[in-house]
């Protein structure tokens, strides 16, 4: 059984929709929870349409009855989990059925099926992608799905578990390689002092900084205070892909200095001193790491274009040109002697295993077969898997008189993020330009025809789209992506950030809307 | 188990298929719908065999081998019932193999091929073109289609679109999407499994027309540059050009499927708007092409003159979620080894 929450699958993970789909085929059961009705509720058992934004209430409503009901895992639970009578009488209290059904729009007869089926079918895996992060309470969103799967002792074998989609094809990877501020490769952290005379070590220098760093949106908000003096952004057209386009402008145009590697100019390089052109994905060797921690070969079938060079080569002619000189001189080298050298977890991952399938880490050990599924038998890496109590906080900014529509942002199927690579692929001749997609409802009362051209505007900025006039979006909601520079969300989407992750709340602002004259 | 096929001894494992047998022991049978990942649809009938015993010729895709079975797949019978249905195949439209995508990847090719036709055997069909240009993707060419079915089942049961259904009856069926719309004004999300799928020349890929023939293309594994899943491609590569992508089917995760995407959108690097040069922007906001070794001093000596005024956590960086893990290994690298800050992040939430 499969548990679908905050993830528009067939169109932001495609193939692994169809193996979805197969299971359904074949009998699984699944259950869909989202805001709007999307390709994936067709195949759904049950549906539930939340409001944005109400993901804690609806889940821990969900714990409530199954915790009254005695539907739960108790050996497991007892067996491998710590903090449960404190977080038990916590859910009893203070979200009963009713609540959960106020805060998020679903019945309580619908809560309390979903809460059945899922008492009644084991295994079941919870996927989730960033309908679940990107909010302010996004950790805590997360937090109440590991709830719900420690309560149901749906962890540590095949096919359970809590499965987060990555949006990006190397996403995992960027982590994996401690492109983080507070870890090394391979999550060793650098306050750890055992650690930082590791690198030390390896890397032939002293004095590695053992105070975590920046976060992105802290590096922005330094620009302008000169707190940060140079911005290095390699790869991310941050001008469109981040909330408040204006006021991420604002902050670039501030940089004292600000230097890009790209394969395109963007509307991010508009603002760089200096920038260098790289190579793009098959004109270089290297890996990425997929969703489910698997490192998979990336082959050069061809030259960067130019004088274009590949990323790796740029960094190590800035360090030389500062005086340190490094070793490795291809991707497969700089895998090989450094990274499965430094990073435990992925020491048995060397580019001679990797000709055909990928390997999942952990795989400490060149015997090691790699690990599909984390946490087996109900071991977790802390011991007991903890349960933590996490409170329904609402959106940052919530539907009011003048902004009486929610926005809620995501990706379509033909295009990418900021389009810099599928524009150039033909991908316009499917979908030419931004939609603001509403109700059936919502376009009657406000006399907008399907094609419209509609304006939408926030506390923030304001935008002219075509309306696309659906049954997937609810009455009060207005969803858009942000493939165009024209008519992008994010002239309009709310930079506020999850205190514990800073993930942005892409997921909700407030809007409002009407036909353009 | 041991079996005998043309009268030649061959050993097989129980629960195997005469044409799996064959197949396992280097002996080829005409088939037109047989797919492994789709089984068994013993719809086309080009594998009819003929069995010691057994009065009527069987379909090798679908009949399971026994103990000490004789099969025949050369004997006279059994050439003729195959020669008969590759002929209606061949006959049933435009076979113009010159001029087509799928030659020398063909399977109604190959056992036309095998079987020895010749031209006077063609009862050639004259059909008026019937090519559904409708989708940014897909060539349909209804007068290739040799109605094997492969397509139908692949888009309902493999990625589970439901776009492909055969419709009207007898002489007059053929594949239709949804309601018999133009392919690009039904429901199809261009994923292309059916493309991977057709064994003729009838789904093709646009971007490839007249790209390379298939004997010229170098295929190399890769993975899909766009979204977590992962998905293993196969580059078809002439002259160190991609001209198209299929998944290789016994690759993981995706096991031969991809998305849109993945299959169509390669040729993003050949953009002509590819940067190709160094840039160093002018006082007055111009950007001027620039040699590397200019670009690069110029940064390492800006960097070194922020840090001893301003100290090391005065420069942050934001690295690319996109690219290999190589160079994001390398940036973080440069940051705390070189620039001595751990102002490092990328769009790790997004
Ligand atoms: S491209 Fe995909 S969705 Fe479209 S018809 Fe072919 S298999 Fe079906
Ligand atoms: S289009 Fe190709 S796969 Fe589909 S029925 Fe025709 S020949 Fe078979
Ligand atoms: S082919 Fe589609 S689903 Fe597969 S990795 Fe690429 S973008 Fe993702």
């Amino acid at each position: 059984m499969f548990f679908c929450i905050g993830t528009n699958m067939t169109e932001a993970h495609p193939v692994a929709a169809t193996y979805l789909k197969n299971a359904v085929v074949n009998g699984a059961k699944l259950i869909v929870v989202d805001p709007r009705r999307q390709r994936l509720t067709d195949y759904a058992t049950l549906f539930a349409q939340i409001k944005v934004g109400s993901d804690i209430a609806f889940l821990n409503g969900l714990m409530h009855i199954l915790i009254k009901e005695d539907l739960y895992d108790k050996a497991f639970v007892e067996q491998n989990c710590e903090g449960f009578e404190e977080f038990k009488t916590h859910i009893l209290k203070n979200y009963p059925p009713q609540k959960a059904a106020e805060i998020s729009g679903v019945s309580v007869e619908k809560i309390r099926e979903i809460a059945h089926l899922l008492a009644s079918v084991k295994p079941c895996m919870v996927c989730y992608t960033l309908g679940i992060t990107e909010h302010t309470s996004g950790r805590n969103n997360v937090v109440s799905v590991a709830n719900l799967q420690m309560l149901l002792g749906n962890l540590g074998m095949e096919s359970a578990g809590v499965n987060p989609l990555r949006g990006q094809n190397n996403v995992q990877g960027a982590c994996d390689m401690g492109a983080l501020p507070n870890v090394y490769p391979g999550y060793q952290a650098v306050s750890d002092p055992a650690i930082k005379e590791k690198f030390e070590k390896a890397w032939g220098v002293t004095g590695l900084p053992d105070k975590p760093g920046l976060v992105i949106p802290a590096m922005l908000e330094g620009l302008p205070t000169k707190k940060v003096r140079a911005l290095y952004i390699f790869g991310e057209n941050m001008a469109n892909s981040e909330p408040d386009i204006a006021h991420v402008e604002h902050c670039l145009e501030s940089a004292q200095f600000l230097v890009c590697n790209d394969i395109f100019p963007t509307e991010t390089t508009r603002f760089a001193h200096v920038v260098f052109p790289a190579a793009a994905w098959s004109e270089d060797d290297g890996t990425f790491t997929s969703s489910e921690r698997r490192v998979n070969r990336v082959r050069k079938v061809s030259a960067p274009p130019g004088q274009a060079r590949p990323n790796w080569w740029i960094f190590k002619e800035i360090a030389r040109r500062m005086g340190s000189s490094w070793d490795s001189g291809s991707g497969p080298e700089i895998w090989d002697n450094e990274i499965s050298v430094l990073a435990p977890s992925m020491a048995g991952i060397k580019y001679s295993r990797i000709e055909g399938n990928g390997l999942q880490w952990p795989c400490p050990t060149m015997e090691h077969p790699g690990t599909p599924f984390l946490h087996k038998n109900g071991k977790f890496s802390r011991g007991k898997g903890l349960f933590t109590v996490a409170d329904w906080t609402p959106p940052a900014e919530v539907a009011d008189a003048e902004y009486p529509y929610v926005l809620s942002t995501g990706r379509r199927l033909f295009h990418y993020h900021t389009r810099t690579q599928t524009s150039r692929a033909g991908m316009d001749a499917i979908l030419p330009e931004e939609t603001a997609d509403i109700s059936v409802q919502d376009a009657k009362r406000q006399g907008i025809a399907n094609g419209d051209m509609v304006r939408v505007w926030s506390r923030r900025g304001e935008v002219t789209v075509k309306a696309r006039v659906t049954e997937e979006v609810p009455p009060g909601m207005v969803w858009m992506a942000f493939h165009f520079r024209e008519g992008n969300a994010n002239w309009l989407t709310n930079p506020v950030f999850d205190p514990f992750t800073q993930t942005a709340e892409y997921k909700a602002c407030a809007v409002n809307m009407e036909k353009k004259t | 188990m041991k079996v005998t096929i043309n009268g030649k001894r061959c050993e097989t494992p129980a629960g195997k298929t005469i044409l799996q047998a064959a197949q396992a022991n280097g002996i080829y049978i005409p088939t037109l719908c047989y797919l492994e990942k789709i089984g068994a649809l013993a719809k086309c009938r080009a594998c009819a065999v003929e069995v010691k015993g057994n009065p009527n010729l069987l379909t090798a895709c679908n009949t399971p081998v026994t103990e000490g079975m004789e099969i025949f797949t050369d004997s006279d019978r059994a050439v003729a019932a195959q020669r008969y249905v590759v002929d209606l195949a061949l006959s049933s439209g435009n076979h113009d193999c010159m001029i087509c995508e799928k030659s020398g990847d063909c399977e109604l090719q190959d056992a036309a091929y095998f079987l020895k036709f010749e031209d006077k055997d063609f009862r050639r069909g004259n059909y008026p073109t019937d090519i559904d240009d409708s989708s940014p993707f897909i060539r349909v060419d209804h007068n290739r289609c040799i109605m094997c079915g492969r397509c139908v089942e692949a888009c309902n049961r493999i990625v589970v679109n439901g776009v492909i259904k055969i419709i009207n009856r007898g002489f007059d069926s053929r594949i239709g999407f949804d309601c018999d719309d133009p392919m690009g004004e039904s429901s199809c999300v261009q994923c292309g499994e059916c493309t991977q799928v057709c064994p003729v020349g009838a789904l093709t890929n646009k971007k490839s027309i007249g790209k390379a023939r298939v004997w010229e293309v170098e295929k190399v594994r890769t993975t899909c540059p766009y979204c977590g899943v992962g998905c293993q491609q196969e580059l078809h590569v002439k002259n160190g050009r991609i001209v198209k992508v299929t998944s290789a089917e016994d690759g993981s995760p995706n096991k031969g499927r991809l998305c849109v995407k993945g299959r169509y959108g390669y040729d993003f690097i050949y953009s002509e708007d590819r940067l190709t040069t160094p840039l160093i922007r002018e006082k007055k906001g111009e950007f001027r092409e620039a040699s590397w070794d200019e670009a690069l001093d110029l940064v390492a000596k800006k960097f070194k003159d922020i840090i001893k005024k301003h100290g090391p956590d005065a420069i942050a960086g934001v690295s690319c979620a996109r690219s290999n893990n190589e160079d994001s290994y390398q940036m973080q690298k440069l940051f705390r080894s070189v620039l001595k800050t751990n102002n490092i992040d990328h769009c790790a939430r997004t």
